[in-house]
Protein backbone atom coordinates (compact mmCIF):
# COMPACT_ATOMS: atom_id res chain seq x y z
CA UNK A 1 0.00 0.00 0.00
CA UNK A 2 1.17 3.47 -0.51
CA UNK A 3 2.15 5.43 2.26
CA UNK A 4 0.13 8.79 3.14
CA UNK A 5 1.71 11.40 0.87
CA UNK A 6 1.50 15.64 0.71
CA UNK A 7 -1.02 15.02 -2.42
CA UNK A 8 -3.07 12.97 -0.18
CA UNK A 9 -3.08 15.67 2.66
CA UNK A 10 -3.56 18.65 0.28
CA UNK A 11 -7.00 16.33 -1.93
CA UNK A 12 -8.03 15.38 1.84
CA UNK A 13 -8.32 19.31 2.66
CA UNK A 14 -9.97 19.88 -0.50
CA UNK A 15 -12.60 17.12 -0.48
CA UNK A 16 -13.31 18.72 2.86
CA UNK A 17 -14.33 22.03 1.32
CA UNK A 18 -16.47 20.40 -1.06
CA UNK A 19 -14.82 19.45 -4.19
CA UNK A 20 -15.48 16.07 -5.30
CA UNK A 21 -12.92 16.55 -8.14
CA UNK A 22 -10.32 16.81 -5.78
CA UNK A 23 -11.14 12.89 -4.80
CA UNK A 24 -10.24 11.71 -8.13
CA UNK A 25 -6.02 11.60 -6.30
CA UNK A 26 -7.71 8.42 -3.88
CA UNK A 27 -9.75 6.95 -6.56
CA UNK A 28 -7.05 6.81 -9.01
CA UNK A 29 -4.54 5.65 -6.46
CA UNK A 30 -6.42 2.91 -4.40
CA UNK A 31 -9.07 1.89 -7.50
CA UNK A 32 -7.49 -1.08 -8.09
CA UNK A 33 -6.80 -2.31 -5.03
CA UNK A 34 -10.70 -1.60 -3.97
CA UNK A 35 -11.78 -3.90 -6.91
CA UNK A 36 -9.47 -6.70 -6.29
CA UNK A 37 -10.23 -6.57 -2.27
CA UNK A 38 -14.15 -6.51 -2.97
CA UNK A 39 -13.74 -9.24 -5.66
CA UNK A 40 -11.80 -11.35 -3.00
CA UNK A 41 -14.70 -10.83 -0.74
CA UNK A 42 -17.78 -11.63 -2.34
CA UNK A 43 -16.58 -13.57 -5.30
CA UNK A 44 -18.10 -11.55 -8.16
CA UNK A 45 -16.92 -9.46 -10.72
CA UNK A 46 -19.82 -6.97 -11.11
CA UNK A 47 -20.59 -7.04 -7.45
CA UNK A 48 -16.96 -6.49 -6.82
CA UNK A 49 -16.86 -3.15 -9.17
CA UNK A 50 -20.33 -1.78 -8.14
CA UNK A 51 -19.58 -1.94 -4.21
CA UNK A 52 -15.60 -0.59 -4.95
CA UNK A 53 -17.40 2.55 -6.33
CA UNK A 54 -20.02 2.67 -3.73
CA UNK A 55 -17.30 2.60 -1.08
CA UNK A 56 -15.77 5.45 -2.69
CA UNK A 57 -18.96 7.26 -2.74
CA UNK A 58 -19.24 6.78 1.04
CA UNK A 59 -16.19 7.46 1.71
CA UNK A 60 -16.11 11.36 -0.32
CA UNK A 61 -19.31 12.01 1.73
CA UNK A 62 -17.79 10.76 4.94
CA UNK A 63 -14.22 12.35 3.98
CA UNK A 64 -15.12 15.43 6.84
CA UNK A 65 -14.87 12.22 10.15
CA UNK A 66 -11.78 10.85 8.88
CA UNK A 67 -9.14 12.52 11.38
CA UNK A 68 -6.53 14.58 9.64
CA UNK A 69 -4.11 12.23 11.34
CA UNK A 70 -5.36 9.08 10.21
CA UNK A 71 -4.18 7.33 6.39
CA UNK A 72 -7.08 7.34 3.96
CA UNK A 73 -6.73 3.49 2.94
CA UNK A 74 -7.21 1.80 6.44
CA UNK A 75 -10.54 3.74 6.90
CA UNK A 76 -11.83 3.49 3.65
CA UNK A 77 -10.66 -0.56 3.93
CA UNK A 78 -13.32 -0.25 6.60
CA UNK A 79 -16.18 1.33 4.56
CA UNK A 80 -15.22 -1.29 1.85
CA UNK A 81 -15.00 -4.12 3.99
CA UNK A 82 -18.46 -3.31 5.86
CA UNK A 83 -20.37 -2.76 2.59
CA UNK A 84 -19.14 -6.18 1.12
CA UNK A 85 -19.99 -8.05 4.13
CA UNK A 86 -23.39 -6.09 4.34
CA UNK A 87 -24.00 -7.66 0.92
CA UNK A 88 -23.16 -10.56 2.11
CA UNK A 89 -25.03 -11.08 4.21
CA UNK A 90 -28.14 -9.76 2.42
CA UNK A 91 -27.27 -12.09 -0.60
CA UNK A 92 -27.18 -15.18 2.25
CA UNK A 93 -30.61 -13.75 3.25
CA UNK A 94 -32.32 -13.82 0.29
CA UNK A 95 -30.90 -17.08 -0.78
CA UNK A 96 -31.91 -18.80 2.17
CA UNK A 97 -35.49 -16.92 2.01
CA UNK A 98 -36.24 -18.54 -1.36
CA UNK A 99 -35.51 -21.97 -0.43
CA UNK A 100 -37.12 -20.86 2.77
CA UNK A 101 -36.45 -24.33 4.60
CA UNK A 102 -34.70 -26.64 2.25
CA UNK A 103 -30.73 -26.90 2.56
CA UNK A 104 -28.85 -23.88 1.37
CA UNK A 105 -25.99 -24.01 -0.18
CA UNK A 106 -23.34 -21.09 0.71
CA UNK A 107 -23.08 -18.47 -1.06
CA UNK A 108 -19.83 -19.22 -2.08
CA UNK A 109 -20.81 -22.54 -3.30
CA UNK A 110 -23.58 -21.32 -5.63
CA UNK A 111 -22.48 -20.85 -9.25
CA UNK A 112 -22.13 -17.28 -10.00
CA UNK A 113 -19.76 -16.75 -6.80
CA UNK A 114 -15.92 -17.41 -6.72
CA UNK A 115 -16.35 -18.98 -10.03
CA UNK A 116 -13.03 -19.61 -11.86
CA UNK A 117 -14.09 -17.53 -14.77
CA UNK A 118 -11.43 -14.42 -12.78
CA UNK A 119 -9.06 -16.79 -12.25
CA UNK A 120 -6.10 -15.36 -14.59
CA UNK A 121 -3.87 -18.33 -16.39
CA UNK A 122 -6.24 -20.75 -15.14
CA UNK A 123 -5.30 -24.78 -14.66
CA UNK A 124 -7.34 -26.99 -12.44
CA UNK A 125 -5.37 -26.12 -8.96
CA UNK A 126 -5.52 -22.43 -9.62
CA UNK A 127 -9.20 -23.16 -9.44
CA UNK A 128 -9.21 -24.94 -6.66
CA UNK A 129 -7.63 -22.84 -4.76
CA UNK A 130 -10.02 -19.48 -5.79
CA UNK A 131 -12.64 -21.71 -5.21
CA UNK A 132 -11.96 -22.65 -1.68
CA UNK A 133 -10.60 -19.46 -1.05
CA UNK A 134 -14.58 -18.41 -1.25
CA UNK A 135 -15.42 -21.26 1.52
CA UNK A 136 -13.45 -19.80 4.19
CA UNK A 137 -15.34 -17.45 6.64
CA UNK A 138 -15.41 -14.11 6.12
CA UNK A 139 -12.64 -12.96 8.40
CA UNK A 140 -10.25 -15.58 7.16
CA UNK A 141 -11.39 -15.09 3.45
CA UNK A 142 -9.68 -11.24 3.93
CA UNK A 143 -6.66 -12.12 5.65
CA UNK A 144 -5.80 -13.98 2.81
CA UNK A 145 -7.10 -12.02 -0.07
CA UNK A 146 -5.00 -9.02 1.86
CA UNK A 147 -1.66 -11.00 2.62
CA UNK A 148 -1.62 -13.65 -0.85
CA UNK A 149 -3.78 -11.28 -3.24
CA UNK A 150 -2.64 -7.62 -2.10
CA UNK A 151 0.90 -8.13 -0.69
CA UNK A 152 0.09 -6.42 2.48
CA UNK A 153 2.53 -6.69 5.19
CA UNK A 154 1.12 -8.14 8.73
CA UNK A 155 1.82 -4.57 10.45
CA UNK A 156 -0.58 -3.18 6.94
CA UNK A 157 -3.28 -5.96 7.38
CA UNK A 158 -2.77 -4.92 11.29
CA UNK A 159 -3.68 -1.09 10.52
CA UNK A 160 -6.30 -2.17 7.97
CA UNK A 161 -8.07 -4.86 10.33
CA UNK A 162 -7.77 -2.07 13.19
CA UNK A 163 -6.37 -5.24 15.33
CA UNK A 164 -2.35 -5.85 16.09
CA UNK A 165 -0.10 -8.39 14.28
CA UNK A 166 -0.73 -11.20 16.85
CA UNK A 167 -4.33 -11.18 15.83
CA UNK A 168 -3.13 -10.73 11.95
CA UNK A 169 -0.93 -13.64 12.59
CA UNK A 170 -3.57 -16.01 14.51
CA UNK A 171 -6.07 -15.32 12.02
CA UNK A 172 -3.63 -16.54 9.02
CA UNK A 173 -2.75 -19.09 10.98
CA UNK A 174 -6.57 -20.66 11.14
CA UNK A 175 -7.01 -19.34 7.45
CA UNK A 176 -4.74 -21.31 5.81
CA UNK A 177 -5.23 -24.48 7.87
CA UNK A 178 -8.69 -24.34 6.81
CA UNK A 179 -7.79 -23.77 3.15
CA UNK A 180 -5.34 -26.84 3.41
CA UNK A 181 -8.25 -29.00 4.92
CA UNK A 182 -10.61 -27.79 1.71
CA UNK A 183 -7.64 -28.70 -0.68
CA UNK A 184 -7.08 -31.60 1.14
CA UNK A 185 -10.54 -33.31 0.83
CA UNK A 186 -11.18 -31.92 -2.45
CA UNK A 187 -8.87 -34.23 -3.43
CA UNK A 188 -8.83 -37.05 -1.19
CA UNK A 189 -5.13 -36.38 0.75
CA UNK A 190 -3.11 -34.23 1.72
CA UNK A 191 -1.14 -30.74 0.30
CA UNK A 192 1.69 -32.86 -0.21
CA UNK A 193 0.02 -34.90 -2.90
CA UNK A 194 -1.09 -31.71 -4.89
CA UNK A 195 1.70 -31.38 -8.08
CA UNK B 1 6.26 -23.20 25.07
CA UNK B 2 4.19 -25.84 23.30
CA UNK B 3 4.40 -26.59 19.47
CA UNK B 4 0.87 -24.27 19.59
CA UNK B 5 2.41 -21.68 20.92
CA UNK B 6 4.59 -21.45 17.71
CA UNK B 7 1.92 -21.00 15.25
CA UNK B 8 2.62 -17.23 15.42
CA UNK B 9 6.24 -17.11 14.52
CA UNK B 10 5.78 -20.25 11.86
CA UNK B 11 3.61 -17.98 9.81
CA UNK B 12 5.84 -15.26 10.29
CA UNK B 13 8.75 -17.10 9.58
CA UNK B 14 6.56 -18.14 6.22
CA UNK B 15 5.81 -15.16 5.19
CA UNK B 16 9.67 -13.24 6.10
CA UNK B 17 7.84 -11.17 9.16
CA UNK B 18 10.17 -12.17 11.73
CA UNK B 19 12.96 -10.49 13.54
CA UNK B 20 16.27 -12.04 13.52
CA UNK B 21 15.92 -12.82 17.01
CA UNK B 22 12.53 -14.33 16.66
CA UNK B 23 13.68 -16.43 13.38
CA UNK B 24 16.61 -17.85 15.62
CA UNK B 25 14.01 -18.71 18.20
CA UNK B 26 11.66 -20.52 16.04
CA UNK B 27 14.49 -22.17 13.77
CA UNK B 28 15.99 -23.77 17.29
CA UNK B 29 12.57 -25.03 17.86
CA UNK B 30 12.32 -26.43 14.53
CA UNK B 31 15.88 -28.59 15.02
CA UNK B 32 14.27 -30.65 17.69
CA UNK B 33 10.17 -30.76 16.27
CA UNK B 34 9.61 -32.80 13.74
CA UNK B 35 5.80 -32.45 13.58
CA UNK B 36 6.12 -28.48 13.51
CA UNK B 37 8.84 -29.08 10.46
CA UNK B 38 6.13 -31.14 8.43
CA UNK B 39 3.64 -28.21 9.14
CA UNK B 40 5.71 -25.48 8.21
CA UNK B 41 6.92 -27.78 4.84
CA UNK B 42 2.40 -28.18 4.11
CA UNK B 43 2.16 -24.58 4.71
CA UNK B 44 5.02 -23.49 2.47
CA UNK B 45 3.14 -25.63 -0.59
CA UNK B 46 0.07 -23.95 0.22
CA UNK B 47 1.73 -20.28 0.06
CA UNK B 48 3.58 -21.37 -3.18
CA UNK B 49 -0.04 -22.51 -4.76
CA UNK B 50 -1.74 -19.57 -3.41
CA UNK B 51 0.35 -17.12 -4.73
CA UNK B 52 0.65 -18.42 -8.31
CA UNK B 53 -3.65 -17.54 -8.44
CA UNK B 54 -3.85 -14.20 -9.52
CA UNK B 55 -6.78 -12.66 -10.69
CA UNK B 56 -7.68 -11.42 -14.21
CA UNK B 57 -7.50 -7.32 -14.52
CA UNK B 58 -10.14 -5.43 -16.00
CA UNK B 59 -9.93 -4.16 -19.19
CA UNK B 60 -8.53 -0.46 -19.31
CA UNK B 61 -11.64 1.24 -20.47
CA UNK B 62 -13.17 0.02 -17.02
CA UNK B 63 -10.83 1.73 -14.93
CA UNK B 64 -10.81 5.18 -18.08
CA UNK B 65 -14.33 5.58 -16.80
CA UNK B 66 -14.26 4.05 -12.91
CA UNK B 67 -13.90 7.90 -11.86
CA UNK B 68 -15.92 9.33 -14.12
CA UNK B 69 -18.33 6.37 -12.68
CA UNK B 70 -18.41 7.95 -9.30
CA UNK B 71 -18.42 11.64 -9.95
CA UNK B 72 -21.48 11.44 -11.59
CA UNK B 73 -22.87 9.47 -8.74
CA UNK B 74 -21.60 11.93 -6.10
CA UNK B 75 -23.14 15.25 -8.45
CA UNK B 76 -26.70 13.33 -9.14
CA UNK B 77 -27.01 11.33 -5.28
CA UNK B 78 -28.46 15.39 -4.11
CA UNK B 79 -30.80 15.23 -7.19
CA UNK B 80 -31.90 11.67 -6.57
CA UNK B 81 -32.54 12.31 -2.61
CA UNK B 82 -34.37 15.32 -3.50
CA UNK B 83 -36.61 13.68 -6.42
CA UNK B 84 -37.05 10.56 -4.56
CA UNK B 85 -39.12 12.37 -1.02
CA UNK B 86 -41.37 14.12 -3.67
CA UNK B 87 -41.90 11.21 -5.74
CA UNK B 88 -42.96 9.22 -2.27
CA UNK B 89 -44.80 12.63 -0.90
CA UNK B 90 -47.09 13.08 -4.55
CA UNK B 91 -47.56 9.30 -4.93
CA UNK B 92 -49.08 8.92 -1.17
CA UNK B 93 -50.82 11.96 -1.58
CA UNK B 94 -52.52 11.04 -5.04
CA UNK B 95 -52.97 7.58 -3.68
CA UNK B 96 -55.09 9.66 -0.82
CA UNK B 97 -56.88 11.41 -3.54
CA UNK B 98 -57.79 8.59 -5.87
CA UNK B 99 -58.82 6.24 -2.96
CA UNK B 100 -61.28 9.43 -2.13
CA UNK B 101 -62.34 9.73 -5.56
CA UNK B 102 -63.09 5.93 -5.93
CA UNK B 103 -65.51 5.65 -2.50
CA UNK B 104 -67.50 9.03 -3.77
CA UNK B 105 -68.03 8.32 -7.69
CA UNK B 106 -71.40 6.35 -8.00
CA UNK B 107 -70.62 6.44 -11.78
CA UNK B 108 -68.30 3.64 -11.20
CA UNK B 109 -68.91 -0.04 -10.76
CA UNK B 110 -68.22 -1.64 -7.96
CA UNK B 111 -66.02 -4.10 -9.55
CA UNK B 112 -63.78 -1.63 -10.85
CA UNK B 113 -63.67 0.19 -7.59
CA UNK B 114 -62.67 -3.26 -5.85
CA UNK B 115 -60.54 -3.44 -7.93
CA UNK B 116 -58.00 -0.68 -7.82
CA UNK B 117 -58.41 -0.40 -4.44
CA UNK B 118 -57.12 -4.06 -4.41
CA UNK B 119 -54.16 -2.77 -6.52
CA UNK B 120 -53.19 0.17 -4.53
CA UNK B 121 -53.44 -2.18 -1.01
CA UNK B 122 -51.01 -4.17 -3.28
CA UNK B 123 -48.57 -1.87 -4.01
CA UNK B 124 -48.50 -0.64 -0.42
CA UNK B 125 -47.94 -3.80 0.44
CA UNK B 126 -45.00 -4.35 -1.21
CA UNK B 127 -43.61 -1.20 -0.28
CA UNK B 128 -43.97 -1.56 3.36
CA UNK B 129 -42.55 -5.04 3.28
CA UNK B 130 -39.26 -3.78 1.09
CA UNK B 131 -39.17 -0.91 3.89
CA UNK B 132 -39.20 -3.42 6.51
CA UNK B 133 -36.52 -5.63 4.90
CA UNK B 134 -34.26 -2.41 4.87
CA UNK B 135 -34.74 -1.87 8.34
CA UNK B 136 -34.57 -4.92 9.36
CA UNK B 137 -31.25 -5.00 8.13
CA UNK B 138 -30.21 -1.43 9.14
CA UNK B 139 -31.22 -2.71 12.81
CA UNK B 140 -29.16 -5.49 12.82
CA UNK B 141 -25.80 -4.37 10.99
CA UNK B 142 -23.23 -4.62 13.69
CA UNK B 143 -20.85 -2.66 10.46
CA UNK B 144 -23.30 0.42 10.27
CA UNK B 145 -21.33 2.54 12.34
CA UNK B 146 -18.16 2.47 10.25
CA UNK B 147 -15.26 3.00 12.92
CA UNK B 148 -13.16 5.75 12.09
Amino acid sequence: MPSVCQEEIIAMRRCRRGSPEAFEVFVNRYMKNAYFIALGLVGNREDAMDLSQEAFIRAYRNIKYLKPDRRFFPWFYQILKNLCISHLRKRRYRQTSSLDGENCPEPSAMTDYFSPEVVAGRNELKDKVWQAIGKLDDKHREVIILRHFQNMSYEQIAEALYCNKGTVTSRLYYARKRLEELLSTGKGGSINDMP
Amino acid sequence: MTCHDYKDLMMGYLDNELSDEQRRQFEEHLAGCSECKDELEEFRKLKAITDEVTLVEPEDRIWQDYWDGIYNRIERSVGWIVFSVAAILLTIYGGFKLIEELIKDETIGMLLKIGLLVLIVGLAILFVSVLRERLYFWQRDRYKNVRR
